[in-house]
Order: C-alpha cells, then structure tokens, then sequence
C-alpha cells in the first residue's frame, strides 16, 4: 500500500479505547459507561470543559485520540468527587481523568502551556527531590513561573494569606535551607526510579 | 380462626394485589383449595391505586371488579386481610405457616353505611393516596375494597373517638376488645405474591424530594390524576395548587443504579409515558411534558405507544440522566441542571412540577419468613428452589400488570403440581 493509503487507514484505525485500556489507570472501565451525563451535569467546573467526561468516553470510543490527548478537557478536574458518588454504574471517573492526563504528558501530547500540568510537574519534582515537600520553595516557584514581574503581583496577591500561615507556624520561611526531607532520600529517590523504569517497560513508554 | 381448613392439599396464596387475586382465582378454579392472605385491610394491591394502566388506558376497577367476581363467587376460596406471614416451615407438600391477624376492631356485621366515619373526628394519613390526603380514623379503605368493610385505626383506640364510633354503629359491629392472633395454617404449595413498593425518593439525595414541595413520585402522579384522587383529579402543584402544566419527568429515578437499585424496574418507561397522556388529557394543547431519559425501554410490543407519544407536539425528550435539582424560592419552580448527551449542551430547565419515575423493589425481604433463593435486588428466583414456593408477579420480577398476571398463572401452575403429588401420595 501506498503512503498516502496507509495514512488515510490510519485515519480509520479504531484501537484507541484498547490503548487506554492497555495503558490509562482504571482505563479499563471506559467502556462501562452508558451515557447518562450525571458526571458532566455534576461537575462542578463543568461549564469550563471543553469535554465534559462523558463526552471524552465516547471520543475514546470513537477513536479520537489526538483530540482527546491534546485536550485541556481533564486537567480541569478538582478531584472534587462528585462524579464519582453519583455515577450509575460506579466508574472511578476522577481516577480516569487524572489517568490520562498522565498518559497524555508522558506520550508528550499534553498542552504544554496547561496551568494544571506545570503545578504537577513542580510539585511532582519538589516532592521526589527529599521525599517531602518544601513548602516555600513550591509556593515560590509557582508564584515565578510565568516571570519575575508576575511572579511580584501574585505574590502581593497573595500576602494576607501568606502571612497569616507565617503567624500560625503554617509556613517555615526559611525552608530554602533548613528544609530536611526525608530520611533516606537516596532510598527514597531509588525507588521512585524502579517504579519509573517498571512502567515504561509495561507501558512501551521510551526510557 | 376457627373456620379456616388447611390441609397438606391447600395452596396457600400470599399477597392480594393484581398477581395474588390471579393466583387464587386460578388456583381454586382448577379445584384447588386456597387461601389468600392480604396485609392490609383490603384486596387490590398497588394497581387499585393507579388511575389508568397501559396500554389500553383502561381504568384498573374494571379488572378489580372482574377478578372480584370470580372470587366471590367460588367457594374454594378463603380471603384473610390484616394476615401477615412471620415465618414459612417444612418443605413441598408440608408447609406449616405463622401468621398473624392483626384486628379490624369490625366484625362481619359491618354494612358499610359510613355512620362510623362521621362520628369520628381524628383524622389520618391516607395510605391509598401515598399521605397525600388525610381521611377519618374509622374509614373504607378504598371505594372498591373487598371486603366491603370498615376499618377503625388503632391510634384512637381508648380514646372517645371509639367509643363515638362504637355508639354510632347501629349493627353492632364494631368491636374495640379484638387482640392481635396468631394462627398456624397448613399448606402443600406457598405463591409468594406480596408485589413491590416504591423506592424511597428521598434516598436520591440530588433530587430533592424530601426537601422540595414539587417534586413528586410517579405513584403520587397518578393519584393526583385520578378523579377519586387527593385533588380530585386536577393536576396541581403540591406548594401552591397552581396547575402544573410544565411537567418534567426523570426516568430511572433509583434503578440502573448501582448506588440505589441495581436492575431496571421496565415499567417506569411505560409508566412516564402514559402519564404525559394524562397530561394531555388535562391541558390539551397547553400540556407541556418532558421525559428525561438514558434510553426508552417500551419493552416488547409497547413500542407502538412510544412512537405515538414521540408524534405529541406537546412531549419533549431529552436523552439525558439530570444531575441535579434545585428549588426557586419565590415562586417554587424546580430547575433541573445537567447536560444533554445529544450535543453534549449545558441546560438549566424550569418546570412546575418534577415527576420522579421511581423504581420497584420488593415490598417484602423474603428471605427472614422462608427459604427461598433471592437475586440481587431481592426477587425471588424462578425454580432457584426444589421446594413448593413459588414467587410470582412483582415478587418475583419487576413486571407490568399483564406480565405480574402472566407470572401467577405460571406459578400456580406449579403450585397445583406440588398438591397434585401430595394428593397422589395421600391416595
């Protein structure tokens, strides 16, 4: 077959709710959904999806993979619940949105400008750093991650709150260099790097 | 109870709703002797209470009165009310039954004249009419109850009502010293036919219905429907009395659910859409119903009468499963918020009234009485045991009237096997 064939096939090539099966955590209770609507009607940030998730199971069901992939759609979520504790058939949908937001970022389709998925990621690496997250270092780096000029009016924005955390020994200043961590950090970081490298291999994720 | 016979050969029906009334008019027309035990006061069950049934739209007392008729009229036919089963024990063709005979505080002299019920001044929840209306402590249960008998409530027994009642009776029928009896009856063959109840709507925490005024159940619908109703068949708001002409229905309110009822309840379907029938009926052309719905299940040859309800300008559908209800205060307009599966559209609709089309789950828990296999929401399993029991109509399934009927002839035809035996065996 010709190139052009095998692109237009492609097109055509229906395996993507085996994909997330295969490859999304709790993919695998995709399919059991009826289409009610309960959780999009129970969302609480529902009028801010682009896809709500009963719209996002049928476009596993249809194949729609880049669109599903690349859409903000479950980065929205709160993990407020709701969803779950009303769904008919009890599907973790909570579960099954943050899994796949994390399966679209480690295939590199996550928008890369997401808000949501930049906090991941800084918290995700302050965290495996020690083993316990630095506070002051997370908040910093959140407030500065757009620039330095931004980074001052958030955290202007946000100095009552700050302050009232300092006062109520909520918050350590000096975390920068105090901040201790875990025990055995080496440990700690060894065995986030086997549970990395055992899913790649599960998963067919490149190394 | 003196006069009551049982022997190894007797089928013993209980339950007198539609698939009771069946069973022992069947059972006893074949030669059978039977005995039919009823909770409450009178025979009828749940679809006396309907005010039409699909899908001939037919009035459910013409079916009482045919049934009540062929069971007057055959002598082999023993009727008990206010008799509950506590306990079933033995095996086929060797039942022994406890049941108690809560009392009626009226004897067989009563003639129905009412002078009781207007002596009487307390007044209480009427059942017959899901708590929608109240009605005298000394009362008929229905204007169709067989027996045509009154019933004096014990809530104002000791007190003066009684006593007024007492005086009132002119063939000294009322009673007030019946106590509570517990008899054993005999049986060969047991039909488990106690039907469903209603799934309480208040479970369904998002809808509201133990904290909204209007919003209703389905079974409720249908009582404010029916002339003989609460309201007298106008279709009013419970808040305000205003005429709800903009009536939301919310199907499989509690079943497919696996946070409430696990199975479909079939009926509820059919049930929603009769009820925009009735709508229709009322308003003519100022009717407005919208049924939401995960899908229409108009089982089997039913589809018919779906089709024609979906031509009605007047009906709306809405394939969505509501996520939530909220009340307007100043008015008492219910506002249902959810999304819509076919184009996946946000909406925040503003009827009158909300109808839930509740589900059915078994009115009694078998399982406690008699050894009997269950399925997961509790219905009796068809031939689950080798015994002489046999659940019928909604006991056994969630059905419609004509398949509750279909389903106590096929049990009864059980039933007479297993005397049948007996009989044999007996010589």
């Amino acid at each position: 077959m010709g190139d052009i064939n095998t692109a237009m096939a492609e097109q055509y090539r229906n395996d993507f709710l085996k994909e997330v099966e295969a490859n999304v955590e709790d993919g695998q209770w995709v399919k059991m959904c009826m289409q009610c609507g309960v959780c999009s009607g129970s969302c609480p940030l529902g009028p801010a999806w682009e896809h709500p998730p009963q719209e996002i199971f049928m476009m596993i069901r249809a194949g729609r993979r880049d669109e599903v992939l690349k859409s903000e759609s479950m980065w929205m979520c709160t993990s407020c619940y709701n969803c779950i504790v009303r769904c008919p058939r009890e599907l973790p949908i909570t579960h099954i949105m943050h899994g796949l937001a994390n399966y679209a970022h480690r295939l590199g389709l996550a928008p890369k400008m997401n808000p949501t998925r930049r906090f991941a990621k800084k918290f995700w690496n302050n965290l495996a750093k020690t083993g316990r997250v630095n506070e002051i270092e997370l908040s910093v780096g959140l407030y500065f991650m757009d620039g330095f000029k931004t980074g001052i009016a958030r955290a202007w924005a946000m100095k009552d709150i700050g302050i009232g955390m300092l006062k109520a020994k909520r918050l350590n200043p000096f975390g920068f260099v105090t901040h201790k961590g875990c025990k055995d950090k080496k440990g700690i970081q060894r065995m986030l790097k086997k549970a990395r490298e055992i899913e790649d291999r599960r998963k067919g994720f490149a190394a | 109870m003196a006069d009551v016979v049982a022997t190894h050969e007797t089928i013993v029906v209980v339950g007198g709703g539609i698939s009771g009334m069946t069973a022992a008019v069947e059972a006893a027309e074949t030669g059978k002797n039977v005995i039919l035990l009823e909770r409450a006061p009178s025979l009828g069950g749940r679809v006396s209470q309907l005010y039409k049934y699909f899908p001939k739209l037919c009035h459910p007392t013409c079916g009482m009165e045919i049934n009540l008729r062929r069971l007057r009229g055959n002598k082999r036919i023993k009727v008990l009310t206010q008799a509950e089963v506590r306990k079933i024990e033995g095996h086929a063709g060797d039942y022994k039954l406890s049941v108690t005979l809560h009392p009626r505080y009226v004897n067989d002299n009563c003639t129905a004249c009412g002078e009781c019920g207007q002596a009487v001044s307390a007044e209480i929840p009427n059942p017959f009419d899901y708590g929608m209306s109240r009605m005298k402590a000394a009362y008929l249960p229905s204007l169709m109850a067989y027996p045509q008998r009154y019933v004096i409530d014990p809530s104002i027994l000791g007190t003066a009502d009684a006593e007024k009642a007492k005086a009132a009776c002119k063939y000294g029928a009322i009673d007030l010293d019946m106590k509570p009896e517990t008899i054993t009856l005999s049986a060969g063959a047991v039909v488990w036919a106690t039907g469903w109840r209603p799934y309480d709507a208040a479970k369904i925490q998002p809808y509201g219905y133990d904290r909204f005024a209007n919003v209703i159940t389905s079974v409720e619908f249908e009582r404010l429907s029916d002339p003989r109703g609460p309201t007298a068949g106008r279709i009013v708001r419970p808040s305000d009395g205003k005429e709800a002409k903009n009536v939301a229905f919310i199907q499989c309110a509690g079943s497919r659910d696996r946070n409430h009822l696990k199975h479909c309840s079939r009926i509820c379907c059919m049930a929603s859409l009769k009820q925009t029938t009735y709508m229709r009926e009322h308003f003519g052309d100022e009717a407005q119903s919208t049924i939401y719905y995960i899908d229409i299940r108009a089982i089997d040859r039913f589809e018919d009468f779906y089709q024609k309800v979906q031509a009605d300008p007047a009906v709306r559908f809405l394939k969505s499963k509501v996520a939530n209800i909220t009340e307007d205060e100043a008015t008492g307009d219910v506002i249902l918020h959810g999304v819509d599966t076919e184009g996946y559209h946000r909406y925040d609709n503003r009827h009158d009234l909300c109808v839930l089309a509740v589900g059915m789950e078994p009115s009694v828990d078998v399982r406690s009485i008699a050894d009997v296999r269950v399925d997961a929401s509790g219905f009796i399993e068809l031939g689950a045991t080798d015994g002489g029991i046999f659940g019928a109509g909604c006991a056994a399934n969630a059905l419609d009237v004509n398949r509750s009927v279909q389903s106590a002839t096929a049990s009864v035809l059980r039933a007479v096997q297993v005397v049948n035996r007996v009989a044999k065996a007996e010589g």
